[in-house]
């Protein structure tokens, strides 16, 4: 028994999972964003990157978008569960202010995509995201795409615990998600990730990435040396910590020069603070922190993130 | 007489908050125009919203106020008038009339003449009035969660305003919100129709311009709309019905501005998975009807509401997507459940010590602990009131009620934690009351709710409730005000529903002795449980506040009891006998109360002597002291309502008693005393079984 025997309808070859992101990064390219690399140390989000985190700061505008590779070690499955990853791809985009046709541009981004609203059900449903260490928050909607979130819309209003003004349109695309919907496979593994135009012959996302999302699985669940890493985390703490001590000096330093401030290295320092970050991660997958220390071991690492956000506001007024 | 159309533009509303703001923007512009007085009684008003807009429509609208005239009397004439002319007092007062000292007159009055000066107040127009005003109450619409967008911070609001529609009957009202000038156009649908300006010639005429841009813009209307296409969607498969669900029907109805629905299927074998867990993913995580057979059964179907219409290609698309969404989380659950198995509960216990109940109380491995020594001291009552029940089971249950917080499932589906946990415990050959138990431990979670079915259960519930709000208060979490972030006043509520809805012998008193509340607690915890007691005499079971009130002052110790005298309390006030002497008591309690505003010491009064009252008095107190003997024992029989007939039977004795002037405040100190001394202990008599004052007998 079943409600329809419709067939689907034959469509020319999905595009691949690096076509999906030449495309959006096309389309926004030609918006006129600036197109970055991913960072290039292991964070959890693109809102972490610092052409995220710290650019949306101040009245300045800008607008970019770059494809994070986004590690959340707790999420690893092995390679075994088709849909969860260890390591998955965002594409971010930060519009600084947002235009007033935000949406509409987003809607035309998903037709560059290959996909044709017509034929498809789409709904903003209210979903308001919060990342509580880095002291950041904003209201949006998650994108449903045929009941499949495909993207994370959300108007920031609050970065580094400090209000924005003007605020930021922050767009978070899943793209494996929306390349397993696209390529219409059932499983993350089997999305086409390039494939050979000569010969036509695919390698998959699992070709790619599946040795990673097993070895680091079992790095992070069995390997990771707990005391090391509490090490690691405590020696970063403290040197961003004294870095931060003396942001604080020479920034309210009224003999200091402009030159002087702008010099100052708060980018290392926050790259210290996402060290933090990740390392709490990976505790966290090893089990090694109680629910007691957990909310501590949070509002240190907000501590670093905020310290950094305020310090950062501040240079960016010297002179 | 003209309409008025307000349409605020904005980007996709949150669904639960948008029937409120429809309402309260009804009520807004209502209110303006009737304060302004731009409308009259026969003036219609019509809300409309969608996630993208919320509107009202407002037909019999004046176009202006009407002038008003306004006679304004001044100084007296002699003195604004003199043989030189006018005075400054003159001056002045035309000035702050507003007209010249030649248009001042003379009026005649009777204290003598006076100047005065006839005021005309050009009504404002409605144009003017609502582009003063309007955009202050569009900007004072209550939000739940607000934000800003406009560089400057100049306003917040739910989402950002993005067109706004302003007519009086064709004329566009050139007001301004958030930065955007009203004008003559809306939007239809976001995809079907996309960006162009969709234009509303004619105020009345929003509704079908806006449907003919594949929006309905009338809540009922499109919830109509979506129930028949929800119909429609499965009759394409005979014998099949979708299961009603109406707070899922409002969310959808408010996501939607042009719904259809397509119906899809999953495979059969999913159905192996608990329906628990199959209702949670398609209603909770995908806003998806379930369909069911006629016999009730879940079938391997779904419905999906969409926002929006396509052709059969557009539909086989969309419903293939979603099943492919709907396979992949079943596919999890799936998952989830195999691997949770792989632990059975009774193995889980140790990792609860990682799981925090409270920070500064401990772990739900504390918790259990402290559940446990709380369903020790239940079950005594229990074992002594010779309630069948099997005490191992229940003991087993508490231990493993909270190790479901440690599975995959429930981390996945936090809605069903103690459902899971049941159902584990039945797959894991734990026993029937066991898993019961541990499936119906957050039951009642509402108080429509029923309670849970066994002993075992209902023993559970309670002791985990009455754990968690006795620590709670110990460590200063009480409810205040509108602020009860763990939920307690809905955990009391489901104690005291449990309690009066089943057998067990408790009172709430005892269930604090046994969760040891501290001493300096315990008068709050009373209180507090007081007015859960209360809420659910009055709201759950509908009883009249008075008989409440006369309730609560009986001191009776089960909720139970409180009940069943409540009700025969309600049945009494149906006889005349009855009232006549509630309203004896009330009047005996007001003497008392003046005796003791004007110094009489009622507490210290002596019993009185027989000699020094009348008659009908001593008579009253002897068939009194008679009467509630025996009302008292048919109360410890629980024959509340025989009790109370035998409390009517004192209404000779009672009218007797008034039916003479009775000084009770006699000059003589030692008769007014005495007499104060029977009214007091008749008083107290009624008091002890209820406090009759407070019957209203009006």
């Amino acid at each position: 028994m079943s409600a329809t025997e419709v067939a689907l309808p034959v469509k020319p070859s999905p595009l691949t999972f690096q076509d999906l992101l030449f495309r959006l990064q096309g389309f926004w390219a030609e918006r006129g964003c600036v197109l970055q690399q991913p960072y290039d140390i292991e964070i959890g989000a693109g809102t972490m990157a610092p052409e995220t985190f710290l650019r949306v700061l101040g009245p300045k505008p800008y607008k970019v978008g770059y494809a994070q590779p986004s590690r959340r070690p707790a999420d690893g499955r092995y390679g075994e569960n088709p849909n969860r990853l260890f390591k998955h791809t965002q594409f971010q985009l930060i519009l600084k202010p947002p235009p007033v046709n935000v949406q509409e541009l987003y809607l035309e981004s998903l037709e560059a995509l290959g996909i044709d609203l017509k034929k498809h059900d789409l709904k903003f449903e209210e979903d308001n995201w919060e990342w509580p260490a880095g002291g950041a928050r904003g209201v949006g909607w998650q994108v449903m795409l045929d009941g499949l979130e495909i993207t994370q819309f959300t108007y920031f209003q609050q970065c580094g615990g400090l209000d924005l003004d003007p605020i930021c349109a922050e767009l978070t695309y899943g793209m494996e998600r929306i390349a397993a919907f696209l390529q219409d496979v059932d499983s993350l593994y089997d999305v086409v990730w390039a494939r050979d135009p000569e010969t036509g012959a695919a390698v998959t996302y699992g070709d790619v990435r599946l040795e990673e999302e097993l070895q680091f699985s079992v790095y992070n669940f069995e390997y990771a040396d707990v005391p090391k890493l509490w090490e690691n985390f405590n020696s970063y703490e403290a040197e961003a910590q004294k870095l931060l001590e003396q942001a604080g000096k020479l920034l309210g330093d009224e003999n200091a020069t402009p030159k002087e401030k702008k010099r100052f290295p708060l980018l290392a320092t926050y790259e210290l603070a996402l060290k933090c970050s990740n390392l709490f991660n990976l505790l966290d997958a090893r089990g090694a922190i109680s629910v007691t220390e957990r909310v501590g071991v949070i509002g240190r690492i907000r501590n670093l993130a905020v310290g950094v956000a305020k310090a950062y506001a501040q240079q960016q007024l010297a002179g | 007489m003209s309409d008025f159309l307000f349409e605020i533009g904005l980007e996709e509303v949150p669904a639960r908050m948008i029937s409120g703001a429809e309402a309260e923007l009804g009520k807004r512009v209502h209110d303006l125009l009737t304060r302004e007085r731009l409308v009259d009684e026969g003036a219609k008003f019509t809300t409309f919203s969608t996630p993208r807009r919320l509107a009202v429509l407002a037909e019999g609208v004046l176009t202006s106020q009407t002038d008003t005239e306004e006679k304004l009397t001044g100084p007296s004439w002699k003195i604004a008038f003199t043989d030189d002319g006018p005075t400054a007092a003159a001056e002045a007062f035309a000035k702050k009339a507003g007209v010249t000292v030649t248009e001042l007159v003379k009026l005649e009055t009777p204290k003598g003449e006076y100047a005065g000066a006839t005021v005309k107040r050009v009504g404002r127009s409605a144009e003017e009035i609502l582009v003063a005003e309007l955009p202050k109450e569009v900007l004072g619409l209550y939000w739940a969660k607000n934000m800003y967008w406009r560089a400057g911070k100049p306003e917040r609001f739910v989402r950002p305003v993005r067109w706004v529609v302003a007519l009086l009957d064709q004329a566009v009202v050139p007001l301004e919100i958030a930065g955007i000038k009203a004008g003559n156009t809306s939007r239809g649908h976001r995809i079907l129709r996309g960006e162009t300006p969709v234009k509303i010639g004619e105020a009345a005429a929003y509704r079908e311009i806006l449907r003919n841009a594949q929006v309905v813009a009338d809540v009922a209307e499109r919830r109509h709309k979506l129930r028949q296409a929800l119909d429609k969607a499965t009759r394409s498969l005979p014998g099949v019905r979708w299961r009603e669900d109406e707070p899922l029907v409002e969310t959808v109805t408010h996501l939607t501005e042009w719904p259809t629905a397509i119906m899809g299927d999953f495979e059969a074998e999913y159905l192996d998975l608990p329906e628990e867990v199959l209702v949670s993913v398609m209603r909770d995580h995908q806003k998806y009807f379930a369909v069911e057979t006629a016999e009730g059964k879940l079938g391997p179907h779904f419905l999906a509401v969409l926002n929006t219409e396509t052709d059969e290609e557009g539909a086989a698309l969309i419903r293939h997507g979603n099943a492919r969404v709907l396979r992949a989380r079943f596919k999890d659950a799936r998952f989830f459940w195999d691997m949770d198995q792989k632990t059975p509960l009774s193995d889980r216990m140790e990792s609860l010590k990682h799981v925090t109940f409270q920070k500064e109380l401990g772990s739900y491995y504390w918790k259990t602990e402290q559940n446990l020594a709380v369903a020790n001291a239940l079950t005594t009552a229990v074992e002594n009131a010779d309630l069948p029940f099997d005490k191992a089971a229940l003991f087993k249950a508490v231990e493993l009620a909270k190790t479901d917080l440690t599975t995959e499932l429930v981390k996945e589906f936090t809605e069903l934690q103690g459902k899971i946990g049941g159902l584990y415990a039945r797959a894991q050959g734990l026993g029937e009351t066991v898993a019961q138990a541990i499936y119906d431990q957050y039951t009642p979670a509402s108080i429509e709710d029923p309670i849970p079915s066994t002993v075992e259960g209902q023993l559970l519930g309670i002791a985990d409730r009455i754990q968690t709000i006795v620590a709670m208060f110990s460590i200063g979490m009480a409810p205040t005000g509108s602020k009860d972030p763990f939920a307690l006043r809905r955990a009391a509520n489901s104690i005291v529903k449990i309690l009066a809805e089943s057998a067990l012998p408790f009172a709430i008193a005892d269930l604090l002795d046994w969760a040891a509340a501290p001493a300096n607690q315990k008068k709050d915890l009373e209180l507090f449980f007081a007015e859960r007691v209360e809420f659910y005499l009055k709201d759950v079971r509908g009883i009249a506040y008075d008989v409440v009130n006369a309730v609560k002052a009986s001191g009776l110790r089960g909720i139970r009891d409180a009940i069943a005298w409540a009700e025969a309390l309600n049945e009494a006030r149906n006889s005349q006998d009855f009232l006549s002497v509630s309203a004896a008591v009330k009047r005996m309690k007001n003497i008392l109360r003046q005796a003791q505003s004007q110094g009489a010491q009622i507490d210290t009064v002596q019993s009185f002597t027989e000699s020094l009252v009348e008659g009908e008095g001593v008579r009253l107190w002897g068939i009194t002291q008679l009467v509630f003997a025996q009302s008292k024992s048919l109360i410890e029989q629980k024959k509340f309502k025989e009790s109370l007939q035998i409390i009517s039977t004192l209404r000779p004795w009672v009218d007797a008693f008034f039916d003479k002037p009775v000084v009770v405040m006699h000059e003589d100190a030692k008769l007014r005393d005495a007499r104060l001394g029977l009214v007091n202990e008749v008083c107290s008599a009624f008091s002890s079984i209820a406090d009759f004052s407070e019957i209203v007998t009006g």
